[in-house]
């Protein structure tokens, strides 16, 4: 078994059978949630006439570019052009991420490294908000927003992803672990609340950085937000892709090849902070 | 009795003012507490504001506004319980989306997180380079947002979909099967892609809770007496992660009641006769189509309390995990 580590750092209690079926197993389900993607990919490289043969084929024979081609010229000439959707929702994403890393980072040191009156009510509420969806919040929202003028703006996507509880949360568990000895020299130091926090707090805690990145990303960046806008020009890419992919098989090229375009970019950004991702993560637990 | 009733009414007197006079030092004590730590409420300040007016307000607004009927034209009508009565009572659309996402959550919350929890058990036995590409492999469909949309041409309805171009190659069926029009396939298909992309939020955090478990209380188990690794995953890995399965179980949980999005991307919407039908989408319908709003907010608080209520029994059971 290769595969696993050498025999001398191998828990004492694994049988060689057990090692095996557990290999096959996670073969099996690691092909059935790879396929499909690769299924995404072959499908947008595959010309016309490969969409539409019968039986029908998994790889490409002959790969070509021209459904991402057809995606931005047949779009372009029908609606506003493809890549305002993608500026859309590159914008709202950037805007959003950068200002909900700020803000949460803000309060979780707050919440972590202050002993203020009421910190605790806080983030038992913020505990509590993990356990419901945005859906549950979806229509007082849109009255919000209607009452103070956001609808039909990007601020109606970008600032309620900004106050996300997820991120506040897995912020807060991370930054329990930064020794308050290395705060406080910097507070000795003569250095303000705000340089501690910027220039000895936040360092030490990069990982859980990416980790909020990569969380308020995924939810931005898959937004659909047509409750809230109506312009076509400030509508985003996910809302493009539900269009194309509602006109069924004829543009089976052109949906899979907006998807990879859409998956690329958060599986890209996985890969280069999965380690983070995963240091940040053993401090996520909830504790009683 | 007079006399009891003055002598009280005088003790009192006396009480009075030694109570209020001992919450008037405690409030003094907390403002002044207050005061000093005034640089912490500013670093809160921000997120608090916006969580307060998009996240709080929200919740209590739906629960407020579940009692009237409201349709954004007139102003908000007070009727008492019913909104929640016409759910329960009138309204089959209702009733068949509770059925469908009760049916969701039962089927895809706990697969879904037994699954997460399995796998990340299992890689964690592999090397970390083998480790880092299957937790890649596993997590991509969660975070390959709409890339979903590829089983629609897996399930497509004519002989160009993957399924039954190959099924009627192999000679299964004849007639090419209309997977998203017949109420019989909707939901084993639906239920088949939710757990596809159901590897969430608390996959990650297992895996990252299972590397930080102390080796040597393997080694500890093992002298005494654990003998495989499924007496050593309940007696000495589970334990250790608790706080892990905790957040993974209030992940799983939230999403698997949320489900709509990959249905109606799928399956339309509304679906054929309501087979994929659920809540969150009767919430929309009604929210954002029907502008029906006090009875949207109905829903909302049901699905609200449903999620709350869930979460926190789920946690009970957790507790008790390894004892």
């Amino acid at each position: 078994m290769a595969l696993f580590r050498r025999k001398k750092r191998k828990k004492p209690n694994h049988s060689r059978g057990g090692d095996f079926i557990s290999i096959f197993i996670l073969l099996l389900l690691g092909s059935f949630m790879v396929l499909p993607l690769i299924l995404a990919i072959s499908n947008s490289l595959k010309p016309l006439e490969e969409l539409f043969v019968f039986p029908p084929r998994f790889f490409v024979r002959n790969p070509t570019l021209n459904n991402f081609h057809d995606v931005f010229v047949l779009m372009g000439s029908s609606w506003v052009p493809f890549s305002r959707y993608i500026f859309n929702t590159v914008f709202i994403t950037i805007t959003g991420t950068v200002g909900h890393l700020i803000i949460a980072s803000l309060c979780a040191f707050a919440l972590a490294k202050h002993r203020f009156p009421g910190r605790k009510i806080i983030f038992a509420v913020i505990v509590l908000a993990l356990m419901f969806s945005v859906q549950v919040t979806a229509i007082p929202n849109y009255l919000i927003m209607s009452r103070i003028g956001w609808l039909d703006t990007y601020l109606a996507l970008i600032i309620p992803a900004i106050a996300r509880p997820l991120g506040l949360f897995l912020m807060k568990q991370f930054m329990e672990q930064i020794p308050d000895s290395l705060l406080e020299a910097g507070r000795i130091d003569g250095a303000s609340e705000f340089a501690v926090f910027l220039k000895i707090g936040m360092p030490q805690v990069k990982p859980a950085w990416l980790t909020l990145i990569i969380f308020c990303f995924q939810d931005l960046w898959n937004l659909q937000g047509s409750n809230y806008i109506y312009s076509e020009q400030l509508k985003t890419l996910p809302y493009a892709l539900s269009q194309i992919s509602a006109a069924g098989i004829s543009r089976a090229g052109a949906t899979a090849a907006v998807a990879v375009i859409m998956m690329i970019v958060p599986i890209t950004i996985f890969i280069i902070s999965q380690s983070n991702i995963i240091e940040t993560m053993a401090s996520s637990g909830i504790k009683e | 009795m007079k006399y009891q009733a003055a002598a009280q009414s005088a003790k009192d007197k006396r009480l009075f003012p030694l109570i209020m006079g001992y919450f008037r030092l405690k409030s003094k004590q907390l403002w002044a507490e207050i005061k000093k730590h005034r640089i912490s409420y500013l670093f809160i300040a921000p997120f608090c504001i916006l969580f307060l007016v998009f996240y709080l307000i929200p919740v209590a607004m739906s629960i407020g506004l579940s009692f009237t009927y409201y349709n954004i034209l007139e102003k908000p009508r007070f009727i008492g319980w019913q909104n929640y009565i016409n759910l329960f009572f009138a309204d089959d659309v209702f009733l068949i989306a509770l059925k469908n996402t009760f049916l969701f959550a039962v089927i895809t919350g706990p697969i879904g997180y037994f699954m997460a929890l399995f796998i990340a058990w299992m890689i964690n036995d592999l090397k970390p380079k083998v480790r880092a590409v299957m937790t890649l492999i596993f997590y991509a469909p969660t975070i390959s947002g709409q890339a979903f949309i590829i089983w629609k041409y897996i399930f497509s309805s004519d002989s160009y979909g993957l399924a039954n171009g190959w099924m009627m190659k192999l000679g299964v069926t004849f007639k090419a099967i209309l997977w998203f029009e017949d109420g019989k396939y909707i939901m084993p298909i639906l239920i088949v892609v939710v757990l596809w992309m159901s590897m969430g939020t608390g996959f990650l955090s297992f895996i990252a809770g299972l590397q930080n478990v102390d080796r040597s209380l393997y080694e500890a188990g093992y002298v005494d007496g654990v003998k495989n690794r499924f007496q050593e995953l309940w007696f000495i890995t589970l334990p250790s992660m608790k706080e892990q399965l905790m957040f993974g179980a209030v992940m799983t949980i939230t999403a698997s009641f949320a489900i709509h999005d990959q249905l109606a991307a799928l399956a339309g919407f509304p679906s054929v006769n309501y087979a994929a039908h659920t809540v969150v989408s009767h919430l929309i319908d009604y929210g954002t189509i029907r502008f029906e709003m006090g009875y949207a907010s109905a829903i909302a608080t049901l699905l609200f309390m449903v999620m709350i209520l869930c979460n926190k029994v789920v946690q009970f059971f957790l507790r008790k995990v390894g004892t």
